[in-house]
């Protein structure tokens, strides 16, 4: 099925440029044109899918749903919601305080949030098609399974108890009797227009980063010798795992960036574990994010947020490298 | 006169949003006022979970979406 962009690839490399096959910058500018235009193609026609799928899912449902709900049940939608619902980061706090007001716990929350940047249809179109799979469904997976440990340990440590006066100041306001207009059911006709909207907004968020991360991925692949990553990373020594975790928390990158790197990396023999790990600390967390949580978390839990994650992305990496992927 | 007010803390989206509110009510030729609110808490006040939020005299019209101006027009007469 993906046979024709390494077709125009090849065209454009060796014809068009006249270059040689096996030369670094063939072998690079290859990688670069292969994958931009497959990335670029397979991204509209999965947003656009899934924005019709999801044209009717929104936050405010979600958080419906939540009330009451048992905890373990809880932490479970939460995540799995956070891996459906359009969402904007930037909608955070509002989410954050809208939930936190609805009685929802602090953790069920949380699992909605931190699964919700690493599953998207941009990353499970991109692992699918560049690593597989297998790989895919290990990605989502420990996507989902950090949202439920996550919001679950936040729980456990009383999380609740650090939150800023913001949060109470935000409760004791109250909601003034706004009202909402009655949910119409959407036509043939909204989801295209909401599908096609998401399909803009989301591409002219992306495509940069799509360039950016293969780009950086066409350096490695073509420049960078196997032996190099092999020899000092490629045994899944344990000190490699933590590192890529702190290295991938304070990068801000969107799936669409850091997959193509990654099928690099794995390409010139990163172990899988050491990826993974990577990839979801990069998606996960980031300065920006951290900075919104500030206005809602005091530094103590915002210190938990971070340890938690570094020790779950670290533990994913570690226990992905033994059992030999 | 229509109060249109434009919920969100600062994106690019919500820019975008009071853009095409301001140019929706130009096309409506109807008299307007536009306020962007900012302030999380008094965000969270108007019962708002996700921004960009449109509300149009004191009514949630939108939430979460950035609406083009025909739209909104819709929503303004």
């Amino acid at each position: 099925m993906f046979s024709i962009f390494t077709k125009l690839a090849d065209f454009c490399v060796y014809y068009v440029f006249g270059l040689e096959q096996g030369t670094q910058l063939a072998s690079s500018l290859h990688f670069f044109i292969e994958d931009v235009t497959k990335i670029y193609a397979l991204l509209i026609v999965m947003i656009y899918s899934i924005g019709w799928l999801r044209a009717s899912l929104d936050v405010e449902r979600v958080r419906e749903y939540l009330i009451g709900k048992p905890r373990i049940w809880g932490y479970l939608a939460g995540s799995a919601f956070g891996a459906i619902t359009p969402f904007c980061s930037c909608s955070s706090i509002p989410l954050f305080l809208g939930f936190t007001q609805a009685r929802i716990p602090l953790g069920i929350t949380m699992a909605f949030l931190i699964t919700s940047p690493i599953i998207n249809e941009v990353a499970i179109v991109l692992l699918g098609s560049l690593l597989g799979i297998k790989f895919m469904l290990l990605y989502i997976g420990f996507g989902l399974l950090a949202g439920i440990l996550g919001g679950m340990i936040l729980d456990l440590l009383k999380a609740e108890c650090y939150l800023t006066p913001l949060v109470q100041k935000v409760r004791e306001a109250g909601v003034d009797g706004v009202s909402q207009d009655a949910r119409v059911s959407l036509s043939v006709r909204d989801r295209h227009i909401f599908a096609k909207g998401e399909l803009g907004s989301i591409f002219i968020r992306v495509w940069k980063w799509v360039l950016l991360g293969v780009g950086l991925g066409a350096v490695l692949h073509g420049y960078v010798p196997e032996t190099y990553i092999v020899e000092h990373l490629g045994r899944g020594q344990w000190w490699s795992v933590p590192g890529a975790v702190l290295l991938g928390i304070p990068l801000y990158s969107n799936a669409s960036g850091i997959i193509p790197v990654a099928e690099s990396l794995l390409g010139k023999g990163l172990p899988v574990g050491t990826t993974l790990a990577f990839m979801l600390s990069t998606v996960a967390a980031s300065f920006p994010e951290f900075m919104l949580l500030k206005q809602v978390m005091k530094p103590r839990l915002l210190l938990y947020f971070f340890l938690i994650l570094v020790s779950m992305f670290t533990l994913i990496g570690w226990i992905m490298n033994m059992m030999n992927f | 006169m229509k109060k249109i007010q434009i919920l969100g803390t600062g994106c690019s989206k919500c820019n975008q949003l009071g853009a095409n509110a301001r140019q929706a009510a130009e096309i409506a030729g109807i008299e307007y006022e536009i306020e962007k609110v900012t302030d999380i808490v008094e965000i969270s006040k108007m019962g708002v979970i996700s921004t960009p939020a449109l509300v149009i005299d004191g009514n949630i019209v939108s939430t979460g979406k950035l609406l083009k101006p025909e739209k909104i027009k819709a929503f303004l007469v």
